[in-house]
């Protein structure tokens, strides 16, 4: 019967069932997550042999500063603690635990360091903490399937060191390579890639693999080794300040290959200046992002916004290391993938936001060189750009790989 | 036989650095009984300074002088003001003073100066000499400033009193003191001295290695090895350790065991010549009566 | 007779007593932290025996710490053994390799022998990444391992037994230590320690008590490796670089040389200062760890466990003159 009462009641019950789901869509929150700020933990090499990485720290940090001034991410202030692991696995082991279970973060970002990440990859799924943006080009932290909590950034040293070796057995079939590598995660999994990229015929064309410690003072011994094996191709695996040395003194020494670089060394100012630009000369690398030293990107706006940050938020980080242009690049994919949350703020729901991210633009990166991912897909960059340096600046030349 | 050449050339190369470092460890073994262990980033951190005066466009060798003034009175302060405290206590405390000392130089660079990578500049001319390609003329020219350090060390503690007095003071403070030297002012002289050594032989190491806070950590352990297969009081052996230790290193990873167990072998060897003949090659045998 | 050390009650049972409550009132990231502070004493007890009641310095420890982890991460990941047999392997292995190195350390004094072990603890993680050696050491990227599970369906968190099997373990390698130490063996390192020449013209065999002091120490430091291991579940070269060894020999001369308890002091420095250090200053930690360090020499150069004693004779002392005096009176 259509009394009062009844139709009251009725439109009460539908109403009560339009706000259900609009209750659903209210705030949801795990541990880190509230109204008012978001905790995101971080563990970083601030002292010890990779103290030169604490600046990506840094500079998250400060562009963290800079969002929470300007209102933060959705009304949230976002809480960045960064803790100092020395480059040790036990210490990020016990910096991450006090982060979890201490500090009570939401997720981690940003941790630096193939082992320090091994060591803390298992805990952070079977906690189910996302491990996000790590940073470290090691190839297995694409694996959705076994550890969906665990995601990298940067195109893996694996998928860089293919397209050399693909590149050298197209161009140059019968090439003879010669291969110096840091004796750690970094240098054998190029390596491996390298040969990936190679194929059947990579021991064929590798003639020589010398290694080096971080520890070693110079990499004289190795260079003259790489030229008595007679080796006219050169795969250069070697952080800045290897790589600085590695190519003047094969210059120096009158051995000519031709030179592949890897992109983690390809900064003008750290390397390619104190090397001498008229030795580094015919150097192949390949890039994903800009460098902040290449004269070609001196008026770009996006960069310039990037210096701009620096100067007002970070004014002792250089303007020349290309970390810093990392750092700024990951935070800002972070705040991105913290917008598309809303106000869902459930590691489940990072995690599925960080795995939907859909060509964003951070900037920094080359034209068309935008982050993506899916929940197959768990590499954000994957694609770069051969480029050779011709004495004064890079030039790329190619097309994008690997988009 | 060109690459053995080739090899040894550089190996004398980097053991030119090894054996400035270590003319530094030995010289304030010499001044005090003691191994600094804090000699290495003690030298890095000098050689920071150098070059923040460089940046400020201070022309090299006024830069060279300055730093290795300022380091002289470094190590003096802290011989005064650190070491002084604990003059009589066991050695391993002492070790750990040392240690300290370390982490302080090393932590303090990273954070004034931070860990980015610098660029420090050579003196000599950037053409190889001879028109040789094993050896750079700053490499020579680093080997030469050793050598000749060296010499005015070695001339100044033979032939002059003051010499004599460090070395008196260093070796037996007690009858030191009974014959009117001040101890205390030695020990200072001593580690002012040794600083300046180590200032020199950062800014000759900087250009070749390139300038970071970690500069000295690799270099360290090869320098102290070369210091103690020379004679750990032979300022000469010890030189001559540091030559030595760079052709070895060489010599194994090129044509011994490669790159991957080079480290492991070097000490081996080290540790072998050790066992036959404990003292170092140029030391003097400590004979004690019983 | 006064007493220059507090009784065994207070420097033994209570300790004992907080540390068995411990793990009931903490978190279980903090019983994670106090089983890697004990895990650390029991190395630096190792050290002890040779550097501070033997007189053998050594630098280089932290190799006979990576060799005992990389014992008990092989043999669980590799070959499926059960964790608490893992732990006395660690121990026998290293027992073996410690005499072994120690014979020819014989021949090295001082200053040469901290240059070899020095040598032994930079070598270590170059040998640990040598290529033959991957498939058992899995290289550079090292092992996981998963943590031990609570037997018996015991009621206490994962975190809880490991830290009652790391104190267990702990107890009986400390109660070994003392009688070892407090008996005719340690005379017999204290003497070649301080009067090698006497020692051995008393009829000390002085060869085989160094070798043994070597061994010994490397035993127990092998024995801290495995169970430092499995509580951070993962090992890799770089966990075991020269900064470990030079750790422990820091916590040893800071914690009180040639003392038992002063191994256990020595190890709560060197797990929480460089937190605190880090909390004080961002920017230079480590350069506040060298402020507390040498300013912890200048206050107790002799050690924290010697200062202790020294305040508790102290306190004896003045406790005991206040009766005679009111007595004089």
């Amino acid at each position: 019967m259509l009394t009062r009462n009844n139709i009251a009641s009725a439109v009460l019950i539908t109403l009560l069932g339009f706000a259900a789901p609009c209750a659903l869509a209210q705030k949801m929150y795990d541990t880190g997550a509230s109204d008012t700020e978001i905790k995101i933990g971080n563990t970083m090499p601030y002292s010890g042999p990779a103290s030169a990485y604490g600046t990506i720290g840094k500079t998250e940090a400060a562009y963290f500063k800079m969002i929470n001034e300007q209102g933060g991410v959705n009304g949230r202030k976002i809480n960045f603690i960064s803790l100092d692991d020395s480059y040790s696995p036990p210490k990020t082991v016990e910096m991450v635990r006090q982060l979890v279970e201490q500090d009570g973060v939401l997720f981690l970002f940003g941790t630096l360091g193939t082992p320090s990440n091994t060591a803390i990859h298992k805990y952070a799924n079977e906690k189910k903490i996302p491990q996000l943006f790590v940073a470290t080009g090691a190839a297995k932290w694409n694996d959705p399937q076994h550890y969906p909590w665990t995601m990298g950034y940067q195109p893996s040293y694996q998928t860089e060191a293919g397209i050399y070796g693909r590149y050298i057995s197209q161009t140059k079939p019968d090439a003879k390579i010669g291969v110096l590598y840091q004796n750690d995660d970094f240098g054998k999994d190029y390596l491996k890639g390298l040969k990936e990229g190679l194929g059947d015929k990579a021991a064929k064309m590798i003639v020589a693999e010398v290694s080096y410690e971080v520890t070693d003072p110079t990499i004289d011994s190795q260079i003259l080794q790489l030229q008595a094996s007679g080796a006219d191709v050169f795969v250069n695996v070697t952080t800045p300040k290897f790589a600085a040395m590695a190519i003047r003194k094969a210059y120096d020494v009158g051995w000519k290959p031709e030179q592949f670089l890897t992109n983690v060394s390809i900064s003008v100012a750290s390397v390619i200046t104190p090397a001498g630009p008229e030795k580094a000369k015919g150097i192949i690398s390949s890039i994903y992002g800009k460098d902040p030293t290449d004269p070609q990107w001196q008026n770009d706006p996006q960069m310039n916004d990037w210096r701009a940050f620096m100067k007002r938020y970070y004014p002792d980080g250089s303007l020349t290391d290309v970390n810093n242009v990392l750092g700024y690049a990951e935070a800002r994919v972070l705040v991105q993938v913290l917008k598309q949350c809303g106000n869902d703020l459930t590691r489940e729901n990072v995690m599925k936001q960080a795995a939907n991210l859909k060509s964003f633009d951070t900037g920094t990166g080359l034209p068309g060189i935008l982050v993506s991912t899916s929940p197959t897909n768990y590499a954000p960059i994957r694609a770069m750009q051969l480029m050779r340096f011709d004495g004064k600046e890079w030039v790329r030349f190619g097309n994008v790989i690997g988009q | 036989m060109e690459q053995l050449l080739s090899q040894i050339l550089a190996g004398l190369a980097t053991g030119g650095i090894y054996a400035s470092v270590a003319l530094a460890l030995v010289m304030i073994y010499q001044a005090t009984q003691l191994v600094n262990f804090a000699q290495g980033e003690m030298a890095m951190f000098s050689t920071y300074v150098a070059w923040a005066m460089i940046q400020a466009q201070m022309p090299y060798w006024i830069a060279f002088f300055l730093t290795v003034g300022i380091s002289f009175v470094m190590g003096a302060a802290i011989q005064y003001f650190v070491l002084q405290r604990i003059r009589g206590q066991p050695v391993l405390a002492l070790v750990v003073v040392f240690i300290g000392l370390l982490v302080i130089f090393n932590s303090l660079a990273g954070w004034i100066f931070t860990s980015t990578i610098q660029v420090f500049p050579s003196p000599f001319p950037a053409e190889s000499p001879f028109g040789q390609h094993y050896i750079s003329a700053h490499e020579l020219g680093a080997t030469v400033v050793t050598l000749v350090l060296i010499t005015l060390l070695w001339a100044f503690f033979r032939f002059t009193s003051l010499g004599l007095a460090m070395r008196a003071a260093a070796q037996n403070p007690v009858s030191s003191r009974l014959v009117g030297i001040r101890v205390g002012q030695m020990l200072a002289l001593g580690w002012g001295l040794a600083a300046a050594v180590g200032s020199v032989a950062g800014m000759m190491v900087a250009p070749i290695v390139f300038l970071d806070p970690n500069m000295m950590s690799g270099i360290l352990l090869y320098a102290f090895a070369g210091a103690l297969l020379g004679g750990i009081d032979s300022p000469g052996g010890a030189v001559f350790g540091g030559f030595l230790v760079g052709v070895l290193e060489n010599l194994l990873g090129a044509f011994v065991v490669g790159n991957e167990l080079k480290l492991v072998v070097a000490l081996v060897v080290i540790v072998g010549v050790l066992l036959l003949r404990p003292s170092g090659i140029f030391g003097s045998v400590q004979v004690t009566r019983v | 007779m006064m007493a220059s050390a507090p009784p065994r009650l207070l420097s033994v049972g209570m300790p004992i007593a907080v540390a068995c409550a411990a793990p009931f009132v903490l978190s279980n990231y903090h019983i994670f932290q106090l089983t890697l502070v004990l895990v650390y004493a029991i190395a630096l007890l190792g050290l002890n025996i040779l550097t501070g009641y033997n007189g053998q310095i050594s630098l280089g420890h932290g190799a006979f710490y990576a060799i005992g982890a990389y014992v008990a991460a092989v043999l669980m990941d590799r070959f499926g053994v059960p964790y608490w047999v893992t732990v006395p392997v660690a121990g026998a292995l290293c027992l073996v390799v410690g005499f072994l190195f120690g014979l020819p350390a014989l021949r090295l004094e001082g200053l040469y022998l901290a240059l070899a072990t020095f040598a032994l603890g930079v070598a270590m993680p170059q040998l640990l990444k040598y290529k033959p050696f991957e498939p058992w050491t899995g290289g550079v990227q090292g092992i996981v391992i998963v943590k031990p599970d609570p037997p018996w369906g015991l009621p206490v968190s994962a975190d809880q037994w490991l830290y009652y099997f790391t104190l267990a373990i702990a107890i009986a390698m400390f109660v070994l230590g003392a009688n070892l130490l407090r008996g005719r063996i340690g005379r017999a390192l204290v003497a070649i320690r301080d009067h090698p020449i006497a020692a051995c013209a008393m009829g000390i065999d002085t060869a085989r008590y160094k070798s043994l002091a070597f061994g010994i120490s490397a035993m127990y430091t092998g024995v801290a490796g495995a169970l430092g291991a499995i509580a951070v579940q993962f090992v890799a070269p770089d966990s075991f670089t020269i900064l470990l060894s030079i750790s422990l020999f820091v916590g040893i001369v800071v914690g009180g040389l040639s003392s038992i308890g002063g191994a256990f002091f020595g190890a709560l420095f060197i797990e929480f200062v460089p937190s605190i250090a880090d909390q004080i200053s961002k920017s230079a930690p480590w350069a506040i760890y060298g402020v507390f360090l040498i300013g912890l020499i200048f206050l107790m150069p002799m050690g924290i466990n010697w200062a202790i004693r020294l305040g508790w004779a102290r306190i004896a002392r003045s406790l005991h003159a206040a009766p005679a005096q009111s007595r004089s009176r």
